[in-house]
């Protein structure tokens, strides 16, 4: 045979090229591109602007016959109401900003897909027929759908500056950067979640039905639309639990300046959490699954 | 393991759910330098053989070495020494066949100047240079196949693993690919150890076959050494004049059992036909018959194999998700290059 070469052999070799792949399949295919660039914008636009519950409390909402109160004393008040409820007088921004996880979550949803369509086509036995380690299968993975996910959490926050979001005054790169890492955790543990879940399934119908049925649920018992302090008991545990929320959390203090659920500290250490542990059951159950 | 085996299963099984016995305690070896074929039914062992010895499954009892690595206690080692062809056309389709060969040598580590420079050359091997920068999605079956051996070939291996490298490809394709495949064993000095279902191209183009079922290997040997197993060419010859006097020659010369197939008519079986019927004509001349009509048939691959598994209908049952697999391989096979024909 030819010469010899130096073969990499370290824990990481193939992690790149794994990643790499997923997102040439993404970048290359510029329907899908496009498409998972405009559905953000749609929600935007027009769940975000249509929802506008600002308008509830303002004097033109508000006039009631007989009681002769001053408009300005309505807008105030109206404000006011909007302030504490959802930490910004623009409930715009506050969805915005829920935007960014929404569309996190969706894009790292959709990771477990690629691994059950791998695994029909015989893709995945050709990966593991080569020296790649199997945690890198998956971390390769999660990796790829990240990237996806902040590129589009990119587009939600240019387009919502654009449709108008209210920033705090005062902000500065270093508020845009803990924005990123949180959503970083939020997307790698999701994609773990979502890829070991689909590990070891065959069909792809089954994936979706699992992913339709965790992420409106995901969703809504998350403060991504609506704030905690207003959901009735049973459902605050829940809240407390997904992190989403502490996704939503450290976004809107950082970029709307609002009063936390928790404190930041306590919400990075929250999604750090989340971020490892999920990381680590999925390698390990990559390694226990992929070899039979 | 001596300097001359490249693969050595012993009491190699592996036992699916506790129950199911797909391979039953085989042993053999491959040669180096050797292209050794596996056949086999449908379910009879032979892909759960191969992932074994690719390390992608875990045997239940028993090990194998590869290139002197053992399977079970250093599967790392095994897969950087080997290269696998499998069954599916696993190269992504959305992505060119040059950036599917890249790819694959990032997946082993290699270095990218490296992998370049090899790459070129296997796509040139394979004859898809030109092809080289268009979607995997557009590409023939023959073409995707071709793709696959190049992807296999990428980390330098000794030993090449091809589960049904011709599977639904059509004869002049299936030709060039065990083109390939003889000159890897010739120029590169590799392995090769191939499963497929068609007989006669085991029996045109490997050294050895082994014949396997339920679990368990039948017969291994060379395509010659398993015909020449059955008894050997069936000679029939047609005489004009007295048949007995025939019979008894034939009976003398070559001490064989003959059958009257009618009047005029003999048949018998003999090991090699090729040196028995000259002999056969020197007595015949000395006795004075003639003969009017001869006929010798060698047994073909299909007769040995149904010997060794029998002849009736496997209606085996598999996963949807292999069935998905395999019909997803049939029709890839069958697509066509959009401009050339092949």
């Amino acid at each position: 045979m030819a010469q010899r070469v130096k073969v990499d052999n370290g824990p990481l070799h193939g992690l790149w090229a794994i990643t790499n792949r997923e997102l040439k399949k993404w970048y290359k295919n510029y329907v899908l591109l496009g498409m998972s660039l405009v559905q953000p914008i749609l929600w935007l636009g027009l769940f975000g602007k249509s929802m506008n519950l600002g308008s509830l409390f303002s004097a033109n909402a508000l006039n009631i016959p007989g009681l002769n109160i001053p408009k300005s004393i309505i807008d105030a008040l109206g404000a006011e109401i909007m302030k504490s409820t959802f930490g910004t007088s623009s409930y715009f921004s506050f969805l915005a900003v829920g935007m960014l996880a929404f569309i996190v979550l969706f894009t790292s949803m959709q990771s477990g897909m690629s691994i059950v369509w791998d695994r029909r086509l015989g893709f995945l036995s050709k990966i593991m027929s080569t020296s790649v380690s199997r945690g890198n299968i998956i971390v390769g993975k999660a990796l790829s759908s990240v990237i996806k996910s902040l590129a589009q959490a990119t587009i939600v926050l240019i387009i919502a500056t654009l449709l108008g979001l209210q920033y705090r005054s005062g902000l500065t790169v270093l508020d845009f950067v803990g924005m990123y890492a949180a959503l970083f955790l939020m997307s790698l543990g999701l994609s773990s979640v979502f890829l070991m879940l689909a590990l070891r399934s065959t069909s792809w119908e089954s994936q979706m039905a699992i992913m339709n049925l965790l992420n409106m649920p995901l969703l809504f018992a998350s403060n991504a639309f609506y704030p905690v302090r207003l959901m009735p008991d049973w459902l605050k545990p829940i809240v407390q639990v997904n992190p989403i929320s502490y996704a939503n959390d450290i976004d809107r203090q950082l970029l709307l300046g609002s009063t936390g659920m928790s404190s930041l500290a306590f919400d990075f250490a929250f999604l750090a959490g989340f971020a490892a542990i999920f990381t680590a059951v999925s390698m390990y159950m990559s390694w226990k699954y992929l070899t039979k | 393991m001596s300097d001359e085996v490249a693969i050595k299963a012993e009491e190699l099984t592996k036992v699916y759910g506790g129950s199911l016995l797909a391979v039953d305690h085989i042993s053999f070896e491959v040669k180096k330098n050797e292209i050794f074929g596996f056949l086999g039914p449908n379910g009879a062992g032979k892909s759960t053989t191969i992932n074994m010895l690719t390390t992608l499954l875990k045997p239940t009892e028993g090990t194998a070495r590869v290139n002197g690595f053992d399977i079970v206690k250093e599967p790392a080692k095994v897969r950087q020494s080997i290269g696998v062809v499998p069954q599916e056309y696993t190269a992504d389709e959305d992505l060119t066949g040059w950036e599917n060969v890249l790819m694959v040598g990032d997946l082993y580590g290699l270095p990218r100047s490296f992998t370049r420079q090899r790459a070129k050359e296997l796509l040139d091997m394979v004859e898809l240079t030109a092809a080289a920068n268009k979607k995997v999605e557009n590409y023939s079956g023959g073409m995707r196949r071709r793709l696959e051996i190049a992807m296999g070939l990428i980390n330098q291996p000794t030993v090449l693993f091809l589960d049904e490298p011709t599977l639904g490809l059509d004869v002049q394709t299936r030709a060039a690919i065990w083109h390939y495949i003889s000159k890897l064993r010739q120029e590169y000095g590799m392995t090769i150890m191939v499963t497929t279902h068609y007989l006669e191209e085991a029996d045109a183009y490997c050294d050895r076959i082994a014949i396997i079922d339920h679990g368990k290997i039948l017969k291994i040997g060379s395509p010659r050494e398993l015909k020449e197993g059955l008894g050997g060419d069936v000679v029939s010859l047609t005489v004009s004049g007295s048949v007995e006097a025939a019979k008894q020659a034939i009976v003398q010369v070559l001490s064989v059992d003959v059958d009257d197939v009618d009047q005029a008519t003999l048949r018998f079986k003999v090991r090699d036909a090729s040196t028995a019927v000259p002999r056969l004509f020197e007595a015949f001349n000395a006795s004075g018959i003639k003969i009017s009509k001869l006929s010798i048939t060698e047994p073909t691959m299909d007769e040995v194999y149904m010997e060794y598994t029998g002849r009736s209908l496997r209606d085996e049952e598999v996963s949807s998700e292999e069935a998905f697999r395999q019909r997803a391989t049939i029709r890839r096979a069958r697509k066509r290059w959009p401009s050339a024909s092949r």
